[in-house]
């Protein structure tokens, strides 16, 4: 017999770490009693919130205000959609001005950076930090997709940071939801992207939203092909929620229509899945005379599968991802590109100096979603961008453009 | 020591690596009737290059992870040097958009080759176990290339490059499935030469193996050499494929293993023939191509491949564990 | 001689077991690795200004060993035996839905029952199919992370159920300045290094990964051994899942796999010491494993370093650990 170390070797060293470990037990045994007890601990406070929200993801009033929301013209400069908002309530923030001399320090919670949008927001974000010299330190901290880990970040950065206000993009909506609350009581919280479901934070920036994206695609190709045509709808994965309203007001404009959806399918984000479920279902269904999607990343990989298999390309929905447009472009394709903003990452920069300006903020901060079409497509589509670039940028007046995005001049 | 080093009679080896990679043999078969019996269209020509040009790059894995799983070990990296290999190839062709594409194609397996051997000389040298040096070199490579291309690369792939995963030759035969017939004749080749046995002798009793000569360490590192070369190919058919992606080799790490599995391939090394791992590979291909066809809830997709793999690799361990049992007593440890 | 092959040469173990001294003992020297990645966090923290070891960082990084931490040592349990779970995280996922959507509608123990009792079974599917099937421990855990994986996907649409504030205390309370979460990871820790290294089953543990043939040989029901194994290391997954749970607030689809518990596990596991081919290491030793992992992630934190290049070191760092460990072992073995 052999390798099993044997245990006794080791005893003497360890009972001392033993008794501590059963103190240990014997003190959390006690300490987890309180859970079903409340026992007045640190966060009683605020609870309320959240639990009247429906859990499902079709909210029907939601999804009237955001195609209500779509039609409307928003107010601020109309070349600096990241400064524009719609229908604005505005809030006095005189209360969070900053006091005192000296450069501000802004931090800002980031879920993660583990897809071109972030990564070009996130350059976004830091070019227009660039801009303010008043701003004189901004620590990022990255989560890495990570719940756990963001609320720790948050906890951090709320903490012992000396941050002036805090930038808050949630990885998950329900579950950051207890951290920004605790943040929210020490400094200006902005949150932007996805909300939390508390209305604490100072400002909440975000686009009109999925619904709007979804409709927009949707009716893009309700119009563009014939009666009785059968539609392909890809999405990327379920249970993300910003990509499940999409979804369910795409699923809502079909439904009305006389267009027959013959595969809904996951890609899981990648090409080569997506150019074989293309593929099948042209081979399947005869012929696919729409493809809708819930966002860009996979809509090049499911173009080129028409063209392998030799048929010509049906009217297509994307989003405004460089290799897209420049496909589009190239090939001549009928086409649309409903937005989800990257330039969204510019404004929570603007929204924390007016705060700490004591300058008025809109409670909500809705900012425009642009849909890139046919006739726009050149003012949108600029040569020598990196593939996975994000056109609806609002990058291209900043300093360093387009190096620091990858392009070339 | 066991039969299999000793052993050269031809015929026992074919009638053995059969009696191996019979249930994945079955199931394919099974497969590919289900696959006809659901879409008549499957076996016409094209429908069918295309199924297997789809398939080849995870085909090559599987030989690629083959050589690696038959002498003992394993290589979790090869998925991450798939997404380096795409990336970088774009990132490339982002400062100099006229580079030749052999040229290009040429430096990605050279590439591939010293990731492995990197691989091969941290498991076999500093006596790392290999699970844990390439989930290590997986963390490196991927945190390596999206930090030398800031998360996302600055390129396009040329056309010139893509022709392989994506074009044809002599308009009807994707060059997928030439390199995918070359790569598994010279795998199969391979298998059948010294070095093949002397891989299969490792795996089965490394001491064994050492006390009659075989240099060990080395067999492993030209294993680790090849599992790399062959993900570097797989990055050039993936990323000719499907073109730019910044996760191109996402989850083939786990689909190349439990294709060489289903193979009948031991874990742990020692059994299990190349062939019936590309088999596994193929049948992997096949169920998801039947998943899709058959409209499977999206979502439940995984489930039901969950659930057949378990299956087929347990059906494959019942036949044959009475015939284990009685071959080899002396290397009863059994890795996981 | 590599850790994923088959069992050791039999003359080794003579030389090795008696002269094994303490210091050359990975579960020591990877908590030696620990203090001194915190002495190069601090000094280089400090050379840029700031303050490493302040009470409430050295808390944040305790309070993030938690969720690893737990499922670290439930996977430490598997390893030893020479099985390994791939499914872990897929199953936290599940346990923070189940968790957070049971609390919703009953109570608070009833959620944490359902929790335990669906990881119980998902470890003992894991274990029967390991040892019933014989199916390696890499496919099988793989197929059920699967399946688990369609099971999330078919029935939740993202985040789910909430977790009332009674239980949340879990997650965010303190007692003086330590978390409360910090208690559970060292009860289950404590508990399992009661059951590993204090009872017959645990020397059944060390017996079966060890040589499962001797092991077999000499009386030990191998067999139930992994099983209880899986059934152990998925209890632990499970309270993993119920602290995740309390944190969040909700439950998660993606809780358990965005954060790649399955590999970090095992790599924490075989950071700590712990042989991947199973026999030898021990709870202890994994502890340490998850903190090292913990204070880099700190000092990376503190210094802002780049996400992707994060991963690079980490990738380093662990290679290097387990290399280290291999000459230690060697040199005592030659």
């Amino acid at each position: 017999m052999h390798s099993p170390v044997n245990p006794l070797t080791r005893r003497r060293a360890l009972i001392p770490a033993a008794a501590l470990l059963a103190g240990a037990l014997l003190t959390s045994c006690s300490s987890d009693a309180p859970a079903d007890a409340p026992a007045g601990a640190s966060q009683s406070a605020g609870s309320g919130e959240g639990g009247d929200k429906p859990s499902k993801f079709f909210e029907q009033a939601e999804y009237e205000r955001q195609l209500k929301l779509g039609k409307e013209t928003p107010q601020g400069p109309e070349a600096k959609p990241w400064e524009q908002m719609l229908e604005p309530e505005m809030t006095d923030t005189t209360r969070y001005k900053k006091k005192g001399a000296g450069g501000t320090h802004l931090c800002f919670s980031n879920a993660g950076v583990f897809n071109p949008w972030r990564q070009v927001g996130l350059k976004n974000m830091k070019a227009e930090v660039k801009l303010h010299k008043e701003i004189s330190d901004f620590t990022v901290l990255d989560a890495q997709g990570k719940d756990d880990k963001q609320i720790s970040d948050i906890q951090e950065l709320a903490g012992d940071k000396d941050c002036d206000a805090l930038i808050v993009s949630p990885n998950t909506t329900a579950t950051l939801t207890p951290a920004v609350k605790e943040a929210c009581g020490k400094l200006p919280v902005i949150v932007f992207d996805r909300g939390v479901e508390t209305d604490c934070a100072v400002t909440f920036v975000n686009p009109i939203g999925g619904y709007g994206y979804g409709a927009v695609a949707a009716d893009f190709l309700v119009d563009k092909v014939k009666p009785k045509g059968k539609i392909l709808a890809l999405r990327i994965s379920p249970g993300v929620d910003v990509l499940e309203t999409r979804w369910s007001a795409a699923k809502l404009a079909f439904d009305k229509s006389e267009l027959d959806v013959v595969d809904a399918k996951f890609t899981d984000g990648d090409p080569a899945k997506t150019k074989s479920i293309v593929s099948d279902a042209i081979s399947r269904h005869g012929s696919v005379d729409g493809v809708w999607m819930d966002s860009g990343a996979t809509a090049v990989a499911a173009v080129e599968a028409f063209e392998d298999a030799g048929v010509d390309v049906p009217p297509i929905t994307g989003e405004d991802q460089q290799d897209f447009l420049q496909a589009w472009k190239d090939k001549k394709l009928t086409a649309i590109a409903p937005t989800y903003p990257t330039f969204q990452w510019r404004t929570p920069v603007i929204a924390a100096l007016r705060i700490l300006d004591g300058k008025e903020v809109p409670k909500e901060w809705k900012l425009p979603q642009p849909t890139v079409t046919q006739a726009n497509l050149d003012e949108y589509l600029q040569e020598g961008m990196p593939p996975l670039h994000y056109a609806m940028c609002g990058c291209r007046q900043m300093p360093g453009f387009p190096g620091y995005w990858g392009g070339k001049k | 020591m066991s039969s299999q080093t000793t052993t050269a009679a031809p015929y026992r080896r074919v009638a053995r690596s059969l009696g191996a990679g019979a249930p994945v043999f079955a199931l394919l078969v099974v497969l590919l009737v289900a696959l006809a019996a659901t879409d008549p269209g499957f076996y016409e020509p094209d429908r069918f290059l295309a199924f297997v040009k789809r398939a080849a790059p995870l085909v090559i894995l599987a030989a690629g992870q083959y050589l690696v799983i038959v002498c003992g070990e394993f290589d979790l990296s090869v998925g991450a040097i798939v997404t380096a290999g795409v990336v970088a190839a774009v990132e490339i062709y982002g400062s100099f958009p006229n580079a030749p594409w052999p040229l290009i194609t040429a430096g990605l397996l050279l590439a591939g080759a010293v990731t492995g051997l990197v691989s091969g000389l941290v498991t076999t040298r500093l006596r790392v176990p290999s699970f844990i040096t390439t989930l290590g070199m997986m963390l490196i490579l991927e945190g390596a290339v999206f930090f030398w291309t800031g998360g996302s690369p600055h390129g396009q792939l040329s056309e010139g490059f893509r022709q392989l995963g994506r074009g044809t030759a002599m308009g009807r035969l994707p060059w997928a499935v030439l390199a995918c017939l070359v790569a598994g004749c010279v795998a199969v080749l391979l298998m059948r030469s010294d070095f093949g046995r002397t891989l299969i002798a490792t795996g089965d009793s490394e001491r064994a193996a050492a006390l009659a000569g075989v240099r060990v360490h080395r067999a492993r590192v030209i294993a680790f050499v090849l599992s790399g070369t062959a993900a570097a190919l797989a990055a050039v058919l993936v990323g000719g494929f499907s073109g730019v992606s910044a996760q191109a080799g996402r989850g083939y790490e786990f689909e190349a293993i439990t294709a060489v599995v289903l193979g009948g391939v031991v874990l742990g090394g020692g059994r299990g023939s190349v062939v019936a791992a590309m088999a596994g590979a193929f049948s992997l291909q096949a169920l998801f191509t039947l998943l899709n066809l058959q409209g499977v809830s999206g979502a439940l997709e995984s489930t039901v491949q969950g659930v057949i793999v378990i299956a087929a690799v347990g059906l494959g361990a019942a036949d044959w564990s009475r015939l284990r049992r009685r071959r080899t007593h002396s290397s009863g440890g059994r890795p996981s | 001689m590599s850790g994923t092959t088959v069992a050791p040469p039999p003359a080794s173990p003579k030389t090795r077991a008696p002269s094994r001294s303490r210091l050359t003992d990975p579960a020591v020297g990877v908590w030696l690795a620990a203090a001194a990645v915190t002495a190069l966090g601090w000094i280089t923290v400090a050379a840029r200004g700031g303050d490493f070891l302040t009470l409430a960082n050295v808390v944040g990084i305790l309070q993030n060993c938690v969720a690893l931490g737990l499922v670290a040592v439930g996977q430490t349990a598997v390893i030893l035996t020479g099985s390994l779970d791939l499914s872990v995280a897929y199953l936290i996922s599940l346990g923070t839905l189940v968790a957070a959507t049971t609390m919703e509608d009953g109570g608070v123990v009833t959620a944490v029952l359902a929790v335990l009792a669906l990881s119980a079974a998902v470890g003992l599917a894991n274990g029967l199919i390991v040892t019933g099937l014989k199916v390696n421990a890499f496919i099988a855990t793989l197929g059920t992370a699967f399946i688990l994986r369609g099971w999330i996907e078919d029935n939740y649409t993202g985040p789910a159920g909430k977790v009332p504030a009674s239980f949340q205390h879990l997650g965010y309370d303190r007692i003086g300045p330590v978390p409360v979460s910090l208690f559970l990871l060292a009860a289950v820790a404590a508990a399992m290094w009661l059951i590993t290294r204090r009872t017959r089953f645990g020397h059944h543990l060390y017996a079966t990964g060890g040589d499962e043939h001797a092991a077999r040989l000499s009386g030990v029901r191998t067999r139930r051994t992994v099983i209880a194994a899986h059934v152990l290391c998925s209890l632990c997954v499970g309270a993993a899942a119920l602290f995740l749970a309390s944190r969040l607030g909700a439950g998660a689809p993606w809780a358990g796999t965005e954060a790649r518990y399955d590999l970090e596990s095992i790599a924490a596991v075989v950071l700590g010491g712990t042989v991947l081919a199973g026999g030898r290491g021990g709870v202890a030793g994994t502890l340490g494993g998850v903190l090292v992992l913990a204070v880099l992630d700190s000092v990376f934190n503190q210094l802002g370093v780049d996400p992707f290049f994060k991963n690079v070191v980490r990738g380093v760092v662990i290679i290097a650990a387990v290399a280290l460990y291999a000459r230690r072992g060697s040199r005592r073995s030659a």
